[in-house]
Order: structure tokens, then sequence, then C-alpha cells
């Protein structure tokens, strides 16, 4: 098996070009698990862990840039989480320490699960993904980005270099549903995130349809509902909460499947949005804060 | 997780290595280091890899098979199929009804067609893609039901078994009635360290094998028939296992890898991938269970009737005595004078089932936990003091009418296990909520609510089994090496052989030579009974040479032999006119001492046409009480603490029974919250452990522990084998505690978030 080794974005570009068999591998929690099963047989690599570009993170103007090889733990740790609490908590509940510290945001949009627990987050804060190939740089807005369960817009030979993102501008909150309580797929997720700047509310929600789906009248909903007033955001009406919950699970579309029911994701992903916009609207008390 | 210990473990500190000591387990550095070589890590120069086709149907027909594609694809050393196999083409634990590869007929999804040899495991798995089965697809049955009255499967039958146990007056009732039908799922053992061994094709003809097993003697006779060789040219030395819970008590790769190396003349290597273990052993048997009881005013229980049947899947293991235990024990450790129970054991064509940690006992629990809520809240009367007015002691009588003579202090268990501290209340982290890490659940969503449980099991084997084990024994140098085939599986018998050795003979260095089939068989590690069979021949071949010195050097001091002891490394005299101080380095530096002995419990006997018969050698009992948070909107769960008091005779080490209560517990709440293979048209919808999901650190409870010392005559020290206990009542207490939280009946496991919301079918 050939493996490169690029340090720059053209180097690994150009790798492609040459090799437009090679596999990129970033943290290798996803790619590895294809190939010990059988279901991935490389012949080459591209190892991108030397890139530097991509291990960087940096806040430019009111936006955030996140290199596509940033991994969970330092989505954790206090500058980018500070940036983006969102992805923090979608950080949070990914897989173990050890994949935590291996697997990255690129590697979770190379994937594009359904059930990719960073990419509800990213549709809610309506991110741009910033792709690099043959044909140069460019970017796609999040929703643009995913095409299906696990196909993304990439053309051949292109690459993502980074997410682009609001810094937070208010609560972001991000909850899952798994059938155990740690290291688990999600069955339902959402994230809500409450832009105090343009008084908007971004929702995304996953593992409740083919890709990770917005849910826009909720989120118009939840912005009219919210005074924005006040010291933080508040609920006009706390009843508001629930209504919003009934919108988000009429945008999802599930399925049946061996981890759940479509009927049980629709209950869940209601839940969860509810006490998601009952959390970021209420006063701060103790850890449950977002 | 957090361990409450409130029990008394022994009195006054024994020596750190001896019996009662929390000694260390000699592989437990190794493990934890990374070091420890599990029968995966095997290895051996010129070897080749083995590898299983398995087939996808549940059901079908072989037409034909074509293995010439395979044969031509380089590196292929050979294909073989049941016509390769020279001597018996079946296998089977207890019975003999499992083809070695199927060839006219495939009876459930991963059942072996045929086995291949390469110089790669790759090429291994190239070639099995290119074998060409034509297979003609055939209905399968995958209801009980529906095989209990219909066609048969297999010239066997469909029926494993059908006991019948009849107790007392099959007409009286009390005033007080209730009833219920109760299913679980198919859970999994998930063992860590996947099927692996080395086969090796030996001078004399014969086959070496290093296996990953729970039983060496036995998995050498189905080799040695199967291959058609005396069973002394099968020499079976046990690999580094990772783990059992009776999945390894049935041979999986064995035949074929030694039918491999014999074929091929070179030592073949075979490891499961984790999907392959899910279809390669047996597992739990699902049972669906309905149940009735009545009681009078005060309580007491007046009858029982019960009709339990347990999915065996395509062919036997040791379903005959799982639905033996299954039905004895369906009542629970209550006495329950008027009783008629049936227990069927069907053949389906859903996977095999056989052995796992708590054998037919764990099925039984969950319902007869159920019906005493019922029963009184029925009556109006307090959950857990209707069970402490029913408890079970000696000189009562099992539901199979034999007198239960041994220690079994259930009411005690019941109190103990109530009095234990409750958990502090809610914690502020929401990582410690329902949800967990998904933080889905803001304190105002919990709901805590509590739920109790209690369970007994026999302890080894039934009906009249003549089981037995032995060790052997032997000091020189003052070092003592304890021989004996009983298969470490992680339980930590071999931390006991180096108690044992240190607490008869007075010496700190006790070896544990490796298991293998040179001495005779030591039974499997199975059915709690390890510590008292293997232990107890143990006992004896380490006392036996204890005799022998102790007449030595009697003789040779003139010390009156009731005066000698041995303590660090010597002989001395603790009493008496002579003053004895020998080196037990120096006593055996020329001349070993050295001993064998056999251990066999007292005779058991079959259960007659009503279920009636001393079956049993030895009762043990646990109750839990399980503290839940529930999530009810949700249907999320969050066990908070489990607490058990436990029935164990004596603490022979505080760590190791602390860990086995821990993992049973494990594994009780994986049943209660997560565990169950999918089965779609059969097949296993989640083999593997992205979605067979078992319980992580976050899904484990703190657990409370208290040891119930009550000695068992006639076991070593006094202790019980306590390996089973802990898996048997915690899920029902787990799942009482889920009910009371959300008021929903939830008769099946696992609970699942659909069933605690209401959105179940
Ligand atoms: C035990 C375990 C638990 C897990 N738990 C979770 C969980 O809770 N939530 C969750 O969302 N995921 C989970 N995962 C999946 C996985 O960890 C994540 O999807 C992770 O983000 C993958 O990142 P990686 O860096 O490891 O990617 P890799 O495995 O290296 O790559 C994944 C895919 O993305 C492609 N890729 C990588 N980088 C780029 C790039 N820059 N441009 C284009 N394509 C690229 C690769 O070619 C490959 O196809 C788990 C995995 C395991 C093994």
């Amino acid at each position: 098996m050939d493996v490169t080794l690029p340090t720059t974005v053209d180097e690994a570009v150009s790798a492609r070009a040459d090799a437009p068999d090679a596999v990129l591998l970033a943290g290798g929690t996803d790619l590895m698990v294809a190939v010990n099963a059988g279901w991935l047989n490389p012949t080459a690599v591209i190892a991108l862990r030397s890139v530097a570009e991509l291990g960087q993170w940096r806040v430019d103007g009111d936006q955030l840039v996140v290199g596509a090889g940033v991994t969970y733990e330092r989505m954790l740790r206090e500058g980018l989480a500070a940036s983006s609490p969102g992805l923090a908590d979608a950080a949070r509940t990914v897989g173990s320490p050890q994949i935590r510290s291996a697997g990255t945001i690129g590697g979770n949009l190379g994937t594009a699960s359904p059930a990719g627990d960073t990419l509800p987050v990213l549709v809610a804060l309506g991110a741009m993904v910033e792709l690099a190939g043959p044909d140069g740089r460019r970017s796609l807005p999040m929703q643009e980005f995913t095409t299906g369960p696990k196909r993304t817009a990439l053309a051949p030979g292109e690459m993502i270099t980074a997410v682009r993102v609001p810094v937070a501008s208010g609560p972001q909150q991000y909850r899952k549903v798994g059938v155990r309580n740690a290291m688990v797929i999600a069955v339902a997720s959402v994230a809500v995130v409450l832009d105090g700047d343009r008084r908007s509310v971004g929702v995304g929600l996953g593992s409740v349809g083919p890709v990770p789906l917005a849910a826009p009248e909720a989120a118009v909903f939840a912005a009219d509902a919210v005074d924005w007033s006040a010291g933080g955001p508040v609920l006009h009406e706390v009843d508001a909460a629930v209504r919003f919950g009934e919108l988000v699970a009429a945008a999802s579309s599930p399925i049946d499947d061996h981890r759940s029911s479509a009927a049980y994701r629709r209950l869940a992903i209601g839940v969860l949005a509810e006490r998601c916009l009952r959390t970021a609207c209420a006063p701060a008390v103790g850890e449950d804060a977002a | 997780m957090t361990t409450v210990e409130t029990g008394r473990v022994t009195t006054g500190a024994p020596p750190s290595g001896a019996v009662g000591a929390s000694a260390r387990r000699p592989d437990g550095g190794p493990k934890v280091r990374g070091e420890f070589s599990f029968s995966g890590d095997l290895w051996s120069d010129g070897m080749v890899w083995g590898a299983t086709l398995r087939s996808p149907h549940a059901s079908a027909r072989i037409r034909a098979i074509d293995v010439s594609a395979a044969l031509a694809i380089p590196g292929v050393i050979t294909v073989v199929t049941a016509d390769d196999v020279p001597g018996s083409k079946f296998y089977g634990l207890e019975h003999r009804d499992q083809p070695v590869f199927a060839w006219e007929l495939v009876r459930y999804a991963g059942e072996p067609v045929a086995a291949v040899a390469a110089d790669h495991p790759e090429t291994a798995r190239r070639a099995l893609a290119a074998i060409e089965v034509d297979y003609e697809l055939t209905e399968p049955v995958l209801d009980p039901e529906v095989a209990l009255a219909g066609e048969p499967l297999h010239p066997d039958g469909n029926v494993f078994r059908e006991l019948w146990v009849r107790k007392g007056d099959p007409d009286v009732r009390g005033e007080f009635v209730v009833e219920g039908t109760y299913e679980l799922g198919m859970q999994d053992q998930a063992f860590m360290g996947p099927e692996a061994g080395l086969a090796s094709p030996a001078d004399d003809g014969g086959i070496d094998l290093v296996v990953s097993t729970q039983w060496l003697h036995n998995d050498r006779d189905q080799i040695a028939e199967c291959l058609a060789l005396a069973p002394e040219k099968v020499r079976l030395t046990l690999g580094g296992v990772g783990g059992a819970f009776g999945a390894r008590e049935d041979v999986s790769l064995q035949i074929h890898a030694s039918l491999l190396a014999s074929v091929t003349g070179r030592p073949v290597k075979m490891v499961y991938s984790r999907e392959e273990s899910f279809l390669g052993h047996v597992h739990r048997h699902p049972g669906r269970l309905w149940m009735r009881h009545s009681a009078d005013r005060d309580g007491k229980i007046v009858s029982y009737e019960a009709r339990i049947v347990l999915d065996g899947g395509a062919y036997r293991s040791s379903s005959y005595h799982v639905v033996a235990n299954a039905a004895c024990f369906s009542a629970g450790p209550y006495n329950t004078p008027n009783a008629v129970v049936v227990g069927f054991g069907v053949r389906t064509n859903n996977p095999p089932c056989g052995a796992m940690r708590g054998f037919g006992a764990v099925q039984v629990c969950f319902a007869h936990e159920a019906q005493m809520d019922r029963l009184a809240d029925a009556i109006g009367m307090d959950r857990i003091e209707l069970r402490i007015l029913n408890a079970m002691a000696p000189g009562d009588t099992l539901l199979t009418g034999q007198i239960i003579t041994g220690a079994l202090p259930v009411a005690d268990v019941i109190r103990a296990t109530a009095a234990l501290p409750m958990p502090p209340a809610a914690s502020s982290d929401p990582m410690a909520r329902p949800g967990g890490a998904g933080r889905t659940t803001d304190a105002t969503d919990v709901v805590r609510a509590t739920g109790f449980a209690v369970g007994f099991k026999n302890l080894m084997y039934a009906e009249g089994y003549d089981d037995d084990s032995h060790a052997a024994c032997r000091i020189e140098g003052g070092v003592v090496t304890i021989t004996c085939a009983a298969a470490e599986v992680g339980q930590g018998f071999v931390t006991l052989c180096q108690q044992f050795g240190r607490e008869i003979l007075g010496v700190d260095d006790v070896v544990v030579a490796p298991a293998d089939t040179s001495i005779g068989s030591a039974g499997s590690t199975s059915a709690s009974r390890q510590t008292m069979m293997s232990g107890g021949a143990v006992e004896k071949a380490c006392r036996l040479v204890r005799a022998q010195i102790v007449e030595q050097v009697a003789a040779s001091s003139g010390a009156d032999p009731d005066h000698l002891a041995f303590a660090e490394g010597r002989v001395v005299s603790v009493e008496g006119p002579v003053a004895v101080a020998v080196d037990l380095a120096e006593l055996t530096a020329e001349h070993p001492y050295e001993a064998m002995a056999r251990h066999q419990h007292r005779t058991t006997y079959p259960l007659d046409a009503d279920g009636q018969g001393d079956a049993h050698v030895s009762m043990a009992c646990a109750a839990h009480r399980a503290v839940v948070d529930v999530d009810p909107e949700l249907g999320l769960v969050r066990v908070v603490q489990l607490a058990t008091a436990q029935d164990v005779g004596k603490v022979l080490n505080p760590t190791a029974a602390l860990g086995q209560i821990e993992g049973g517990i494990a594994q009780g709440v994986g049943l209660a919250t997560m565990e169950e293979i999918i089965l779609v048209d059969g097949k296993p919808r989640n083999p593997s452990f992205t979605d067979y999901l078992i319980p992580t650190a976050l899904d484990m409870p703190e657990v409370a522990v208290e040891w119930i010392e009550v000695p068992e005559p006639d076991a070593p020290f006094g202790a019980k084998g306590i390996g089973e206990p802990p898996v048997i009542s915690s899920t029902p207490a787990v799942v009482a505690a889920i009910r009371a939280a959300t008021g929903r009946p939830l008769v099946r496991v696992p609970v699942r978030p659909t069933d605690i919301v209401g959105l179940t079918s």
C-alpha cells in the first residue's frame, strides 16, 4: 500500500491527482473500521495529519474557521468551545476519549453519515464547507454539501479544508438520543442555535432523514417567539417551546431501522428541540446553562 | 462507577496472598499492560490461516457446492466441506446433532458450510467469496410455537425437551390470583476476545490445539470423534481467554481448525472477526413465559402454574439442561406448595442458543419477580415483606420435591439488601442523568424510582451427571506448582489456586501450570462450579502433599503431627515439647513431594415424569435493589445504583468476588436496558459492537455490596460459586424500578425507549 504524507493542501491535492484511487486518511476512526471490516480495500492512502493548514482554527472577524483536521478533543477546549459552544456540545457526545482524540470534523463531513454529530450543528449554524481541488478552492453551503446518506457534493479529487461558521452570539444547544448513555450512534439529535446578532434561530436535525435536515419553519417560528431585547433571549410565552418541538418533529422524515422506529425518532426529535429552546431561553441556572 | 462495600469480609486479616485476602491475579499486570497473550495472538512458523464459509440463509437446501474457483486462487491451500470430515459428521456439547459442515440443509443463518486454509487471511477471505453454494431457499420456522406443532426441522424433532414439574395439589387456589406473560430477547455473551485458536499437526498423526475454551476435555472428545482419532492423539492447551460467559462451552472453530491442520499438514490459525463471533457461538435463549400465582390474604403463596417456552434455535447445544433449570427454579426462592410447570426447549431456524451465565434462571427470574410484585400489589402488601414471608430456607423443598440441605439464606439476603444505603440524591452533572453524554435530559425531566428482586439457582451440574475434577500439586525447592485443566476465562481460578497453595502449604511461591489435557478433566468453567469442583480438587491435592510433609517431618523430628503448622515457608511446631523449624525450600530441594486428587460432589438423580427428584447439588441466592432515574418523555434510563447482598458461603478473595458481582450486574443491566440480538428473517441484524450495545462506564451504576457468609457444607473453605447470582436478579430489579418510574407494565426485556414512551406496536 502506498502512503503519502503531504504537508500542504496543494501537495495533498496533487497527490490525489497522481493517485485517483487513493483514500484520504484523517483520524481513521471511520476509515479503519471500514478497512478492518473488509468493506474497503485501499491500495493507496493520503494521510492528512501533517497538513498544517487543516489542523488550525481561527477567528476571522465574526466568523470562525475550523480546519478539517481539528479533533473533537480540541473542539472541547476553551477557545474553540467559547466561539462555538454548539460544536463543543456535539463533540462531547462523540464516542469515547480515544475517538475524540483521533476523530476530526473533516472526517465527520467526509463520512457524511446522517448520524454524524457535528453535522446538525453545522446545518443550524448555516456553515460553509470550504473545499480544495484540482480546479482550485470553493465553498459550499452545508446543506448542499451532503447529498444523501454517506454521499457528498465533493467533486473527484476534491477535499475538505475547513468549515466556516459565525462566532457564537447567543446560546447554542446540541442534544442527542441514543440507546445507551455513551459511545452510541444517534437515534435522533437536534442542534438549536440562537444568533443574538442577527436575531435569528438555526435548527439542524440528525438521524431523522437521509441527510442532516434544517427545519426552516420551526426556525422562523422560534425567532419570532424569542424576545431578543432582554438581557439574553427569553421566550415571550413558555408554551412556544412546545410548539417549536412540534414544528421540528414535522420537519423530520425518519425511518424505521434496527436502531429505532420512525415514530420514536419523530417523538424524540420534538422533545429534544423543545428542551433545547426551553433551556436556551431560560435564565442561566447552574450547570444546565448552555 | 463506585463501589460501596459494607459487608463483613473476614475476621482477622489473612496473610496477603492466602485464602480470604485480596490476592492479586497473576495475569492482572500483563492484562492491564497489554502484554497478556490472548489466543488471537498465537503464532507459529509456517502457519496458514483458516476461515469459515457460513450460510447467509436461515433455511435452505444445498443443491451443490463448487469449490473449484476458490482452489484456483493462488495462495489457497485447501477447501474442506462435509465430504472431508473423516469421522463423525456431527458434533454437539451434550448431544451430537450439529453438522461440522452443512451438506444437505442449512438450518440457521451463520451455519458453517465449508472452510479454507490460505497463506494470508485476505486470501482466505477471497477464497470464501469464490466458493459457489447453490441454495434452494425454504421458508424458515422462526416462531417456537409454530415449530412445536410443525414439521420436524431435524431428524431429532423440534422439541429438545418438554419437562413437567408437578408438586402438591394442582387444583387448590388462593384468594388472590395474578398472571402475566413475559418475554426476553436474545442476549449475547459479548466477550471481548473473539474465538481464536492454533491447530498444529503432530508427528504421531494427532493434533495439538491451543484454543480459547471453557472445557478442554469436552472439546478434545468432539474433535477426536470428528477426525476419527483416538482421544489421546488430540491434545489441547488453553490459550489466553478473553471472556466466556457460556459462549465457549460449545465448539466453534476447534474441529474446523484441527481438520484443516490435518488436511494441510501445516499449523492453522483461525480468528473470528467480531461479526463472525456473533454468528459462531450460541446465545442466551430468548423466551416467552406465562405464569399464574395465587396467594392467601396473608401473602402466603398457595399455587403456581407456568408455561415456559425457550427458543433453542437450530441445534441442541445445552437446551436440554437450560430447560431443566428454567423449570426447576421458575418459582424463585419461595416456598410454593402446589405447582404445575411445563418447560419447552424448541428447535427453530433461529441461531442456536445454549449456555450463558445464569443458564435458564435468568429468564424465569425476570418473570417470577414481576409476578411477586403483582401479587404483593394485589394483596396490598409490601413487596419486600411478601418475599420475606415466602422465602425458602434449609429444610424447605424445591419445586422438584428436593429438600434443601446446604446453606440458602434467602430472607437474610433480602433484609441485608433492603438495608444497604440508598444512593445520594440526583447529581447536578448532566452526564449522570438518563441520556448521559447525549445531554438529553434536564434535572426537571427525571423521575427516580426503586425496584427489588430476588433470585436463586443451582450450583454445579445436575440430574445425575457424574461430575468430577482433577488436580495435581507438587512442591519442589519450596515452590508449589498446581496443575489443573480448569479453564481460566477471566474469573480468577488461577488466583484461587495460588491462594489455596499458600494457605495450605505456607509458601508464597505458587505457580499455576498451563491448563491442558495431559491431566484428567476439570469439567467446564460453567455452572458456578470451578471454585467448588476444581477448587475442591486443588484443595485436596494440596492437603495430600501437606500430609506427606507432616508425616516426614514428624518422623524425623519426633514431633506430634498435630503440633505442626505451615507458615512463611517453614514447617514449625506450634506446641509440644519438640521444637521444629524445617525450611520447606530445603526439605523439598532434593526430594519433591507431589499428589494428585479427584473431587466429586455428592450424587444427584434424574427427575421423574413429574419433575421430582434430588437433581441438584447446591443452591445460591442473591437479592438486588435497583435505583433508576428515568426520563419518561424520551424513554431513557440511567441506572443509579444496584445494591446487592449475596449468599457466597465464604469470600475467598474480596476483590475477585466484587469483580464477579460488578460484572454480573453489568450484564444484568445490559439485558434490562439494551442488549439484544435483533433477528430479521432469522438473521442477526446487529452483529457488531456498533449495534449490539453493552453497558459502558456511563451506564454502569454504583454498586453496594453485602456478603452473606454462611458456609456451604462440602465446599472448599465453605465457599460457594458466585458467578451467576449477580446476573439473575439484577435485571428484574432494574425493570421493576423502571415500571415504578413510568407506571407501564414493561413485560419484555430489554426495555427499549419505545416501550417506555408507549410507542411499541
Ligand atoms: C468507536 C467509535 C465511536 C464513534 N462515535 C461517534 C459518535 O458518537 N458520533 C459521530 O458522529 N461519529 C462517531 N464515530 C465515527 C467517527 O469517529 C467520526 O465520523 C469522525 O469524525 C471521523 O473522523 P476521522 O478523522 O477519524 O475520519 P477518517 O476515518 O480518517 O475519515 C472518514 C472519511 O472522511 C474522509 N475524509 C477525511 N478527511 C477528509 C478531508 N479533509 N476531505 C475529504 N474527505 C476526508 C476519509 O477519506 C473517509 O472517507 C465513531 C467511530 C468509532 C470507531
